[in-house]
């Protein structure tokens, strides 16, 4: 989060730039002239993206500053006195604890049953060869698509028929629904990679398809698993739209909310402890990416994951 | 190649659980069962709301009053209002701006620029830099907009960074709030591009690339005749999934500029929500939502076909 690693090699290669000659003329063919080329081009490519990671790490540098500053504003600055006060400030059960046990409860209850869901619903979409997969299958991608925030009107009209709201299971349940698309995606691939083999000789056994599952498929995909709670934790986590219309009274609303109900809306000046709390609240979701950012990373080639 | 439903070796008949010939249909039912929770919740969650706000955008449905209760029928008159309300155009002028401003150019240029620069730099640089876009990324919405919104303030970051190549101060959220929430969407969203075309570039074969160097092309020439058709799919991929991204992009615009000032960034996420909400007309904040399911509805439509072909 510190501007520091970034902005530490910068010198370095700038000297290196200096100190290798730009080929100006067309390159032959030649293998001294194609690495020396390659050598400026790496140099001109690490100088731009280094610049690069600047511009997308100023705006941060405020954020971690100003948890520090007693005095903080919206300046970017270094505090006159460094200080753990903000953090202090804001750690009362009414601003964060309450907040974040809300969120987790809302994070943790979404993952948990989006992941029972989709673990089930993966089983047949991956096992059974059925007219009625492919069907379904792209009406999930089409769900994985949808923009939840067109939704929020009228699931808001929808609660307020069936009573739901300010429940915060009802909400849970919606979240678990919005990200449940994605999941059984996520899900049916993994479960996909587990050979089918391993059942067979469970069926042989006599185990049928949910012990099959339960204790066969459910143990060799757990690091699957694992990413697809985390990644649904994360995005819970993190959603403000949903539980701002859901949610009304402060004492159920997660940190999402709370955040912005107390430093949006009074328009408090305490910016400082505006960002001691956003980096309080950030840290959890944070830890989680950095642990599984490479079953994430997975997710990104999307169209690889259709190919099968 | 299809939904991966026939990427998988074909179960002999009989293989499965609960074999045997009889009952069929039972077997099927059987088979199908443990879909039941995902599509209750699905049903209920996402359908439902769907179905019901085509029902509810024909109705006079508001927060409050007497028709809060009791929402009477009355046909086509919000989509009516709609498209005599002058604010509609405006707002889907914003949204069709700030989609193509800051995903289609923004995001997807920066997000391809940033994997190419990094498949040639230094491993370590290019890590360090990845950090760094993807931080923005991971940040909850919230904490990213407070941030954007910081990084804009008058006497915020952007205006001390000007002021150093002497620039005066410009007040960004309120005379160019549109210029600000575009910056900030790139900001916030370019990390997903970049690991998009991170991944795509990973699955370029190496040795194309340099049998063309070889034969004497240069960068730009092998940028656009080998790499890019190469990953063409992915960057069709991408455009979609960003595209709908940003088409629902409500929170940082609701932070920074809640849409004004005088609704110069209001965007139709942030109409459907004032209308609701703050104006209470649920029924016309349903019919907006429509107008955005429909247009998601067509991209998504669009991007299930690029994947379906080939």
């Amino acid at each position: 989060m510190s501007p520091t690693p970034a902005a530490t090699p910068a010198p370095a290669t700038a000297a290196a730039t200096s100190s290798v000659p730009a080929p100006g003329r067309r390159p032959r063919p030649g293998l001294s002239v194609s690495s020396a080329r390659r050598s400026a081009s790496k140099t001109l490519a690490n100088a731009v993206l280094i610049l690069l990671g600047l511009c997308f790490l100023i705006p941060l540098s405020w954020l971690v500053l100003a948890s520090l500053d007693p005095e903080a504003g919206y300046t970017t600055e270094l505090p006159k006195t460094f200080t753990l006060d903000n953090f202090a400030a804001v750690l009362t059960p009414e601003l964060a604890f309450v907040p974040l046990l809300n969120s987790l409860l809302l994070s943790a209850g979404a993952a948990a049953l989006t992941v029972v869901a989709a673990v089930l619903a993966a089983y047949p979409l991956s096992r059974y060869q059925l007219r009625f997969n492919k069907p379904f299958l792209y009406a999930v991608l089409f769900g994985t698509c949808l923009p939840i925030t067109a939704i929020m009107v009228p699931v808001y009209s929808l609660f307020v028929q069936l009573n739901l709201l300010d429940s915060l299971p009802a909400t849970t349940f919606f979240m678990a629904a919005t990200f449940l698309p994605m999941a059984i995606w996520m899900t049916k691939n993994f479960m996909d990679s587990v050979p089918i083999s391993l059942e067979e000789a469970a069926w042989m056994d006599g185990a049928s398809s949910m012990k099959a599952l339960a204790h066969v498929v459910v143990p060799l995909m757990r690091p699957g698993l694992a990413v697809v709670f985390i990644f649904v934790f994360i995005q819970a986590w993190g959603n403000f739209f949903v539980p701002f219309i859901l949610l009304l009274s402060s004492g159920k609303q997660p940190a999402a909310v709370s955040i912005f109900r107390f430093f949006g809306q009074y328009g408090t000046v305490a910016y400082g402890q505006l960002a001691a709390f956003s980096i309080l609240y950030s840290i959890p979701v944070i830890l989680l990416y950095v642990l599984v950012a490479r079953g994430i990373g997975g997710s990104f080639a999307m169209a690889g994951a259709m190919k099968g | 190649m299809t939904a991966g439903t026939s990427t998988r070796p074909a179960l002999r008949p009989g293989a499965g659980p609960g074999h045997g010939n009889s009952g069929r249909t039972g077997a099927l039912w059987l088979k199908l069962l443990p879909l039941a929770p995902a599509i209750a919740l699905l049903g209920i969650f996402l359908a439902g709301p769907i179905i019901f706000s085509i029902y509810g955008s024909f109705t006079n449905a508001a927060l409050t009053g007497k028709n809060a209760k009791d929402p009477q029928f009355i046909g086509f008159e919000n989509y009516a209002d709609l498209f005599r309300d002058p604010n509609f155009p405006q707002s889907l002028w914003l949204t069709v701006l700030f989609v193509f401003a800051s995903a289609i150019v923004g995001q997807n240029l920066l997000g391809l620029g940033t994997a190419l620069l990094m498949n040639k730099a230094t491993k370590a640089i290019a890590a360090v830099v990845g950090v760094c876009v993807v931080a923005a990324w991971v940040l909850p919405e919230i904490v990213a907009a407070f941030v954007a919104y910081a990084f804009f303030f008058r006497e915020g970051t952007l205006n001390q960074l000007t002021a150093t190549v002497g620039i005066a101060p410009v007040d960004w959220l309120f005379e160019h709030p549109m210029l600000a929430i575009i910056l900030a969407n790139i900001w916030r969203g370019t990390a997903f591009s970049m690991m998009v075309y991170q991944a795509a570039l990973n699955d370029v074969p190496q040795e194309i690339s340099e049998s063309a160097m070889i034969d004497g092309a240069g960068g730009a020439l092998r940028l656009w005749y080998i790499t890019l058709p190469m990953i063409r799919r992915s960057i069709a991929t991408n455009l979609m999934l960003i595209t709908l991204q940003t088409l629902a992009v409500f929170t940082l615009i609701y932070v920074m500029t809640a849409g004004g000032p005088s609704r110069r960034s209001a965007t139709l996420p942030v109409m459907a929500y004032e209308e609701a909400f703050r104006y209470s007309n649920i029924g016309y904040g349903t019919a907006i939502a429509v107008v955005m399911i429909l247009i998601g509805a067509v991209f998504s439509v669009v991007y299930i076909r690029l994947l379906k072909e080939k």
